[in-house]
C-alpha cells in the first residue's frame, strides 16, 4: 500500500468511525459514548460479577464486534498471527493500571476524542495529560525499553478469545440471571443500543481498526517520535466526523448529542487536574503497552495473546476500581481513586526503569 | 549487503525506532527483518521519508526489507 492510498483509508475509515460512533449514542447508548474501550470493558467485568457496582453492568456487544471484526478481517488479510511470550505479566498490570488512570478521567483515549466532539470541554484536560503520559513514555522508549520479542505459538491459542466472544455474545443474547445488568434506569449500563446494533457496530469498526492500525496512542506516539502523521490524522478525523455528525443530529432534533462547557456532562467531572493525571498514567502505561486500549482489542483478535492478557488486565483494573472505590463519578474523584493514580505512576515508572536499564547498551 | 536489523517478534514503534537508530550512521544500504505486515509498512515508511527505497521480499510470514540510499 503506498503512502497516499494508506492516508486516504484511514482518513475514510475515521470518518466512517466517528459517525458510527455518533449514531451509538442515537440508538441507545449514553451520551459521549457511542465507544468507550474502558467504560465497556468494565461494564462487561460487571455483568461477569468481577464487580458489584449495579450501574454499570452490561455485556458490551460492541467489544465482541470489535474482536470479531478484527478477527474476520485479519484471517481474511491473512494477518492472522498467533504470537506471545512479551512479558504477559508485566502487560497485565500495565493494563490493570491503565484502566485505573481510565476511570480516574472516566473514559479510554478513544471516548476523550468523543467527548470533545460532545462538547465535553473536561476532555480538554484528559486530552492534555494523555500526551503528557505518552511523552514521559517516548522517553523511555528512546532509551530502549523494550518487553522483548513475542514467539510464535500454536494456532489454537489464537482462537480462544475469539471463542470466548463468542460465548458472551451467547450470554448477552440468552441474559441468564447469574449475568448481572444494570436494571432500566439504574445508570449508564442501562443504556445502550440494541445488541445487533452495538455488535454491527463493534464489527465495523473492528475490521477497519485491524486495516488501518488505527491506535489512539500511535497517534501522538509515532508524531513525536518520527513526525509521522497517519495514526494521528485517523485520530482527528475521528474527532472531526463525530463533532459534525454530533452537530447535525443535534441540529435537526434527533437529541443533545452537542453540549459545549464543562458543568453538567454526561458521565464526566471537572476536576481538570485528576483527569489530566488520570489520563498521564492511561498514556504512559498504554506507551509502554505499544498501544490503546482499542489497539489491545483488535491485536487481541489477530491472534496477539500478549494484547489479550493486557484486556484481563484491563478488566481486573476495572474489577478493581470498582470494588475499591477508586473510579470516579459525576461528583468527581474519590480519594481511593487518587491513592491508586500517584500509585499507578509509581509502578509505571519502575516497570518502564527496569525495562529500559542496560537496553541501549545491548543494541 | 548492509547492516543487519533483526526485529522479528518486536511490534511498532520499536522496528521504526531500531532503523532510526541505525540510520544515524548515514550507511547507503541497511537490510531488515520484520515479522508483521504493520512494521513492515512503519519500517517502509518511515525509511521512505528519510530518502530511502525500500524492497520487499515475504518469506515464511516473515518480510526481508532491503533499504538503500
Amino acid at each position: 500500500m503506498n503512502i497516499k492510498k494508506e492516508k486516504i483509508t484511514i482518513i475514510i475509515a475515521a470518518a466512517i468511525i466517528g459517525i458510527i460512533a455518533s449514531l451509538l449514542v442515537v440508538f441507545g447508548n449514553p451520551t459521549n459514548m457511542g465507544f468507550c474501550i474502558a467504560c465497556f470493558l468494565r461494564d462487561t467485568s460487571g455483568a461477569l460479577g468481577l464487580h458489584k457496582a449495579e450501574p454499570v453492568q452490561y455485556i458490551r456487544p460492541e467489544i465482541i464486534g470489535l474482536v470479531l471484526g478484527s478477527f474476520a478481517m485479519a484471517l481474511w488479510k491473512k494477518e492472522f498471527s498467533v504470537k506471545g511470550g512479551s512479558a504477559p505479566v508485566t502487560r497485565f498490570i500495565l493494563g490493570a493500571f491503565a484502566m485505573i488512570g481510565c476511570l480516574m478521567f472516566l473514559g479510554c483515549p478513544f471516548r476523550t476524542v468523543l467527548r470533545l466532539a460532545g462538547g465535553d470541554l473536561n476532555a480538554i484536560w484528559g486530552l492534555i495529560g494523555f500526551a503528557l503520559g505518552i511523552g514521559v513514555g517516548i522517553l523511555f522508549l528512546n532509551k530502549g525499553y523494550s518487553l522483548k520479542r513475542t514467539y510464535k505459538q500454536v494456532a489454537a491459542e489464537g482462537f480462544v478469545f475469539p471463542i470466548i466472544q463468542v460465548v458472551l455474545l451467547i450470554l448477552v443474547i440468552a441474559a441468564p440471571s447469574i449475568i448481572m445488568f444494570t436494571p432500566e434506569g439504574g445508570g449508564p449500563g442501562a443504556k445502550h443500543a440494541a445488541i445487533i446494533i452495538s455488535l454491527i457496530a463493534g464489527l465495523i469498526v473492528g475490521a477497519l481498526a485491524q486495516r488501518t492500525r488505527l491506535c489512539m496512542v500511535g497517534g501522538i506516539r509515532d508524531f513525536i517520535l518520527f513526525r509521522e502523521s497517519k495514526l494521528l490524522i485517523g485520530f482527528v478525523v475521528v474527532f472531526a466526523s463525530a463533532l459534525i455528525c454530533n452537530l447535525i443530529l443535534t441540529g435537526v432534533g434527533v437529541g443533545t448529542l452537542f453540549n459545549l462547557g464543562f458543568e453538567g456532562q454526561p458521565v464526566a467531572h471537572t476536576d481538570a487536574l485528576w483527569n489530566a493525571l488520570g489520563m498521564i498514567l492511561a498514556g504512559f502505561a498504554c506507551t509502554l503497552l505499544g498501544g490503546c486500549p482499542l489497539r489491545q482489542l483488535v491485536l487481541s483478535g489477530e491472534g496477539n495473546t500478549d494484547s489479550v492478557i493486557t484486556v484481563y488486565g484491563l478488566m481486573v483494573g476495572a474489577a478493581f476500581a470498582h470494588n475499591f472505590k477508586l473510579a470516579s463519578s459525576a461528583d468527581g474523584p474519590t480519594l481511593n481513586g487518587k491513592i491508586a493514580v500517584v500509585i499507578g505512576l509509581v509502578v509505571v515508572a519502575a516497570i518502564a526503569v527496569a525495562n529500559t536499564m542496560g537496553k541501549s547498551k545491548e543494541q | 549487503m548492509g547492516k543487519m536489523i533483526d526485529a522479528r517478534g518486536l511490534s511498532c514503534p520499536e522496528p521504526v525506532i531500531m532503523i532510526r537508530k541505525a540510520m544515524a550512521s548515514n550507511d547507503s544500504e541497511y537490510e531488515m527483518i520484520v515479522d508483521n505486515n504493520a512494521s513492515k509498512e512503519n519500517v517502509t515508511r518511515y525509511a521512505t521519508h528519510q530518502g530511502y527505497t525500500v524492497d520487499v521480499t515475504e518469506k515464511d510470514n516473515e518480510y526481508y526489507l532491503s533499504i538503500k540510499k
